[in-house]
This record gives structure tokens, C-alpha cells and sequence, in this order.
């Protein structure tokens, strides 16, 4: 092989709002590991340092987080519709590409967290005839996700195939 | 019990076995519609030696314990009304279960309404089935009954939730209605109406000789392991806990603390190799592997318990042979059937194809159910993937080495101990290292003609051979230590067998090359092809001079 073959980006970006999203995420994850080490160290005042030190020092790795890691998440997660194929880009450390052809595409679900609707957020789930193939788009603006869904419902409609 | 024995099957099978079409209408008919049938009556009987083998169980040490503190006369008087009351209750209890079962055939539609209370209707379209099963433990082939499983091979997640099962037990028929119902519902164009037998090819006969293979399995170590947990149990029970560390002891001054060391070693590799060859003689004794014209593959095995299961080739999405180490040590393989709608999981039993076999048969029962040709030679991987199993070997043995240093210098384990614990903790570094160079040597993805193939694993080899239309949907993956090696991770999902089977470590270009060619159209629009490196245009000036 003469020429190296490459994986390109898919073409689209998540919807800006994703980061807050995803800070909220972080922010909650650390305030339920904190707040507790927090109210314990104030109760138990023997055992002051014991709490307080690693409520502080997680408390700056979750603000650190909180700072980078949304921006760098948001550089490597992208999506993209064709005709033939619905193709996402996500994970950190691991990265993870999937594409899902449009002919063995079976349901195609538009969902809202509680936490994503106060972000106006929604996921589409793509699922195949394999447990192991759906396809997840999370973080797309609301109006935009269903349009997509009603574009992929379409789509798959069009395309012939068993699904299996 | 007695009277209800050895008489009835002889009886039953004669009046049966002459004419294998009156079964269906003379087994009574239950309710006053048409076409329903019954089960089989001998069901209760059944239940009632089950139960009164269960009760034995416990009736026995029950009388002994009784019986020790008073007399035995007592307890036979409590323990024997105790053991028929039970039998009476759970036959009464099958007999109403019997009496409200009733199964029928249309013919659109199988259909099965059960149950006194809570009803349970039950309807499966026919051109929906996809497997009918049989099954009978050694009580049921007694009177000669089979269970049969009827299902669609549906994934209860398709439907969602909630949904009830695609599935119908008619727990027992008779053997016949059994065959019968089973021809009916897999054969969607039936063949000769004349009764005479179809022709059936035999792909796979067990051989004997194949039970030198079962001790090899991981599972001699394991069941070995379940026997002594078992022993201690026991011993448990009777408080007498201390028997095993007096014995040893004993043993110790007799012979030496290695001698006894070795000789339990030895003792509890027996029993398992014992124990496994005993699991294997009972599952597949008189194997058969059979192509029937209808499309259908059928496994038919068992000494105690027999096993018939079919398996539709149309849904079959390719074969994985599968080479543990010890039996690959012997040249042995397992094979595996990759296919949508088995009903049970893929890790169990329902979808080998083979035992462990001499690999040539495994071999030719790939090539005959997949038009595959196993023992060419793969596309080899990257030495970075080498690399990266070494690594993961040398850490887990930092690790091991740690725990031994720890444990022999830090904390008090006696000398004879921490020479063990060391010389097990060397040989495991040394297999370490030799599992993952055998890791990387199994490491192997191909094309055979329809199928895509990926080879991987030592403890576990295995080698799938899987349909490239059966490949619906590509997942890449990279971790960042693969991004630095180069190396790349291609997972094919599929709605058959394990649902994901992945070609790991494979050079990250390549690998995309590979995976376009495999199923055309799907990857291609997704990549990208960097300009010819510096190689081609000194080829076209080289033209040009």
C-alpha cells in the first residue's frame, strides 16, 4: 500500500451549548463527592483534615475540569448524515469512530435528560439490528435533533433493506 | 411409584411407534374446539419420579438423623407420609397443569393457551419461527416424551421491555408429536408427503476418541475447584472442619511437605479431568450434525438428557472456531455457529456446531456449513502490537513480583511457603510473556470470499468467519496508546452470535483498506487517501528518463 488511508472528521460540530452542558455535568458529578466530604468535615471536627483536604483538592480537579475539558471534547466530537450512512466521531482517550449504514438502521430516537432540557439539548439514538451498533448523537440543538430524526426516519424509509 | 414404571414406556412406544401420524389425533383433545391438542398425560407421572428422586434426597439423612436419636421405626413414620404427601401434591399440582394446557397448530399460526387462574395465550405466526428445540431428561425419554421449545428467535430488546417472550414450551408431547410438530413448523415447503425419510446429510458423527480432549478445558480446573468447596461444605455440615488439616498434617510427616504438595496437586487435577470427561460423555455422547433439505442444520446429542437443536442456514451469519489452549495444545478445535435468533446467548452450549475435535474435522465442518477454507494463511499485524502485549505481560509481572517480595519479606509466611509462592510467581511471569507472544502470533484478519475473517486471542483463540452482508454497521476505535503505535481497532456489528467481532491491533491504515473492502460503499465515503508518498513520483521520473 502505497498511499495511507485515513479516517476524516465527520462534517458537523455539536451544538455550541454541549460545553455548558457538559460543565454542568462535571459540576454535579464533583459537588455529590464534595458537598458530603464538605458537611462531614464540619460535623466531625476531629477528623477535620481528614474530610476537608480531599474535598479541596477534588473540588480544584473538578473546576480544572470544569475549565479544559469541555473545550477539548468538544474539538473531537462531530457527526455527520449521507444518504447511505449515518458516521460519529466521539470518546477522549479512547476514541471511538462509528458509522451505521442507512439500510440496516432500525429505530431512530430523539431523547431529552432533564439536565439537557434546561440546555435546550437532545440525543439521537440511532439503534441497528445489533446490540452493539447503535449510534449516538448527544448534544444537538433541540429543533435541530428532531429535524434530523425526521430526516433519518425518511431516509431509511427510502432505503431498501431488511435491517438484518 | 412402581406400578407406574418400567411397564407404560414399552407399552406406550408400541402402540406409538407403528404409526407415527396417529399421534397427533389420539392424544386427547382438550375443550370442545377443534384442533387443540394436549399435552401428554404422562407428565404427571414424570413430575411425581422427579419429585420423589428430590425427596429421596432429602428423606434419607432426614430418616438417619431421626432415626439416630429415637428409632428407625419413628422416623419412617414421620418421613415416608412426609415423602407421598409431597409426591401427591406436586402430581396433582401437574395434573392441573396439564389439564389446562392445550396447544394447535393452524395454519398460520401456532398457538398455546395455559394456565388455570391467570390464563396465558400465547401466538406465534408461523413463517416467524425459527427454532423448535427437543429436549428430555432421563425420566421423560423413560415414558418417552420430549420438551419442545418453539421460538422466533426475536431479541426480547427488538420489541422492548415488557414484551412477552417469543417463545412456547409444551412441556412434555411425545416423542413422535414432537419430530412431527418439529417438521411442520421448520419445513416451510414440506418434502415427500409419502412418509419416506428425507434426505438428510450427515456432516459431523461424534467419535469416542474425541473425549481425550474434554480434561483439556479450563473447566477440569474449575469443577475441580467446585468439588473441594463442595468437600469442605460437607465436612461443614457433619462439623468436622478441622478433618482436611488434620489429614494433611498427617500426610506431611508421613511423605514430605512437596511429596504432599505434588500429590494434591495430582489428586485435584484427577478429579477434575474426571469430573469433565463425565459433563462431556453425558452432553455429547451420540453427536450428530445433520444438513436437512429444508435449509436446516440440526445438533442432536446427549447420553442421560438427549439435545436436538436446529438452526434455520438461512439466518446463519458465518462460524467461529474456537481453540482454547490446552485443547489447541492438542490440536483440537471447537466450532461455533454465528447466527441471528438462537435463543439462547452466545456464550452457551446452544451454539456449538462441534465439540472439541481434531481441527481437520473442524475444518471440514466450517468449509461444509460455511463455504469457508480455515488454515490459510491471515494478514499478520503490526510488531507494535507485539510490543503493547509485552508491555501488558512485564506490568502484570512488576506486579506479581511486588505481591511476592511483599509477601515473603514483609509479612510472616513460613519458608516453605515463600519458596512455593516464588517458584509459582516465576513460572506465571515467564507463561505471561509466552501468552502474549502467542497472543500476537493468533493476531490475523483476511477475506475468504464472502466472509471476513479475524483471528485473536490465546487462552482463547478464536477465528470468525462472518458474513460480509451480515456486517451492519463498522466501529473504530484508538486509544491513545494505539494512536502512538500506530495501531487500530476494527469492530464489525452484526446482529448475529456475539453482536461485535473485532480485528484488534491491525496497522491503522491498513486496516480501513481492509474494512472498505470487506462491505464496498459503507467506509469508503469516510476516508481519505493521503497523496502517494515520496515512492511513485521517482517511479514516473524513472518512466520518464
Amino acid at each position: 500500500m502505497s498511499s495511507a488511508t485515513r479516517l476524516r472528521p465527520p462534517r458537523n460540530w455539536l451544538d455550541q451549548r454541549v460545553m455548558a452542558w457538559w460543565r454542568a455535568q462535571i459540576g454535579v458529578l464533583t459537588a455529590v463527592v464534595v458537598v458530603p466530604l464538605l458537611i462531614l468535615g464540619l460535623l466531625i471536627a476531629p477528623a477535620r483534615a481528614w474530610f476537608l483536604i480531599p474535598a479541596a483538592v477534588l473540588a480544584v480537579v473538578g473546576l480544572v475540569g470544569i475549565l479544559l475539558l469541555p473545550p477539548w471534547w468538544f474539538r473531537i466530537h462531530r457527526w455527520e448524515v449521507t444518504d447511505q450512512a449515518v458516521y460519529t466521531r466521539g470518546g477522549v482517550l479512547w476514541q471511538v469512530w462509528r458509522v451505521a449504514p442507512m439500510s440496516r438502521i432500525q429505530t431512530v430516537d430523539t431523547m431529552r435528560g432533564p439536565l439537557q432540557r434546561a440546555f435546550g439539548l437532545s440525543t439521537v439514538t440511532v439503534t441497528t439490528a445489533s446490540s452493539a451498533g447503535a449510534v449516538k448523537i448527544e448534544g444537538l440543538d433541540h429543533e435541530q435533533a428532531a429535524d434530523l430524526a425526521e430526516e433519518l426516519t425518511r431516509i431509511t424509509h427510502d432505503t431498501p433493506g431488511d435491517a438484518t | 411409584m412402581s406400578d407406574t414404571g418400567p411397564a407404560d414406556p414399552a407399552f406406550d412406544h408400541a402402540a406409538a411407534a407403528p404409526a407415527p401420524d396417529s399421534v397427533a389425533t389420539t392424544t386427547p383433545t382438550a375443550g370442545d374446539e377443534p384442533g387443540w391438542l394436549a399435552l401428554h398425560r404422562d407428565t404427571v407421572k414424570v413430575t411425581g419420579v422427579w419429585v420423589f428422586i428430590l425427596a429421596l434426597g432429602g428423606a434419607i439423612p432426614t430418616t438417619i438423623g431421626i432415626g439416630s436419636g429415637t428409632s428407625y421405626g419413628t422416623a419412617l413414620a414421620w418421613v415416608v407420609p412426609a415423602v407421598v404427601l409431597v409426591v401427591l401434591v406436586s402430581a396433582i399440582a401437574d395434573y392441573v397443569r396439564w389439564r389446562h394446557s392445550r396447544y394447535r397448530v393452524t395454519p398460520t399460526r401456532m398457538e398455546q393457551h395455559k394456565g388455570m387462574v391467570f390464563t396465558t395465550k400465547r401466538s406465534l405466526g408461523r413463517e416467524r419461527i425459527r427454532t423448535v428445540d427437543l429436549s428430555a431428561d432421563p425420566v421423560q425419554r423413560v415414558f418417552g416424551l420430549v420438551k419442545v421449545s418453539i421460538g422466533t428467535g426475536e431479541q426480547v430488546e427488538a420489541g422492548g421491555p415488557g414484551q412477552s417472550p417469543q417463545t412456547i414450551v409444551l412441556d412434555p408431547v411425545h416423542r413422535d408429536e414432537g419430530e412431527r410438530l418439529r417438521a411442520l413448523l421448520l419445513d416451510r415447503a414440506p418434502v415427500a408427503a409419502d412418509g419416506t425419510e428425507p434426505d438428510v446429510r450427515v456432516l459431523a458423527r461424534w467419535d469416542p476418541g474425541w473425549l481425550r480432549f474434554a480434561p483439556l478445558s479450563f473447566w477440569t480446573l474449575a469443577l475441580a475447584g467446585i468439588a473441594v468447596g463442595g468437600l469442605f461444605q460437607v465436612l461443614n455440615w457433619f462439623g468436622r472442619e478441622s478433618l482436611p488439616i488434620d489429614t494433611t498434617r498427617d500426610i506431611v510427616e508421613d511423605i514430605g511437605a512437596t511429596q504432599t504438595l505434588v500429590l494434591f496437586a495430582v489428586v485435584f487435577v484427577l478429579v477434575g479431568a474426571v469430573a469433565t470427561l463425565a459433563l462431556t460423555l453425558e452432553a455429547w455422547w451420540a453427536y450428530r450434525l445433520e444438513r436437512e433439505p429444508g435449509g436446516t442444520l440440526r445438533v442432536r446429542r446427549g447420553l442421560l438428557t438427549t439435545r436436538s437443536v436446529s438452526i434455520e442456514e438461512q439466518r446463519v451469519r458465518g462460524v467461529e472456531i474456537v481453540e482454547p489452549l490446552g485443547v489447541r495444545s492438542a490440536g483440537a478445535a471447537r466450532v461455533d455457529v454465528v447466527t441471528t435468533g438462537l435463543r439462547t446467548d452466545p456464550k452457551s452450549e446452544a451454539s456449538t456446531l462441534l465439540p472439541a475435535a481434531p481441527m481437520t474435522v473442524a475444518a471440514s465442518v466450517a468449509a461444509a456449513v460455511a463455504g469457508v477454507r480455515p488454515g490459510g494463511r491471515l494478514r499478520r499485524h503490526p510488531v507494535a502490537a507485539r510490543t503493547r502485549r509485552l508491555r501488558w505481560a512485564l506490568a502484570a509481572d512488576v506486579v506479581l513480583a511486588a505481591a511476592v517480595v511483599w509477601l515473603t519479606v514483609a509479612s510472616p509466611v513460613r519458608d516453605f511457603w515463600a519458596v512455593v509462592l516464588t517458584v509459582l510467581a516465576a513460572a506465571c511471569c515467564v507463561a505471561l510473556v509466552l501468552l502474549a507472544g502467542d497472543a500476537y502470533r493468533s493476531l490475523g484478519h483476511d477475506l475468504d470470499g464472502d466472509y471476513l475473517v479475524a483471528r485473536k486471542g490465546s487462552l482463547r483463540r478464536a477465528t470468525v468467519y462472518l458474513q460480509r452482508n451480515g456486517i451492519i454497521g463498522w466501529r473504530l476505535s484508538q486509544s491513545v496508546f494505539q494512536r502512538r503505535a500506530g495501531l487500530l481497532t476494527l469492530t464489525a456489528t452484526t446482529a448475529a452470535g456475539a453482536r461485535r467481532y473485532s480485528v484488534v491491533d491491525a496497522d491503522e491504515h491498513e486496516v480501513l483498506d481492509f474494512g472498505a473492502e470487506a462491505v464496498p460503499g459503507l467506509l469508503d465515503p469516510f476516508l481519505v487517501r493521503d497523496a502517494p508518498v515520496a515512492a511513485e513520483p521517482e517511479q514516473a521520473a524513472f518512466r520518464e528518463r
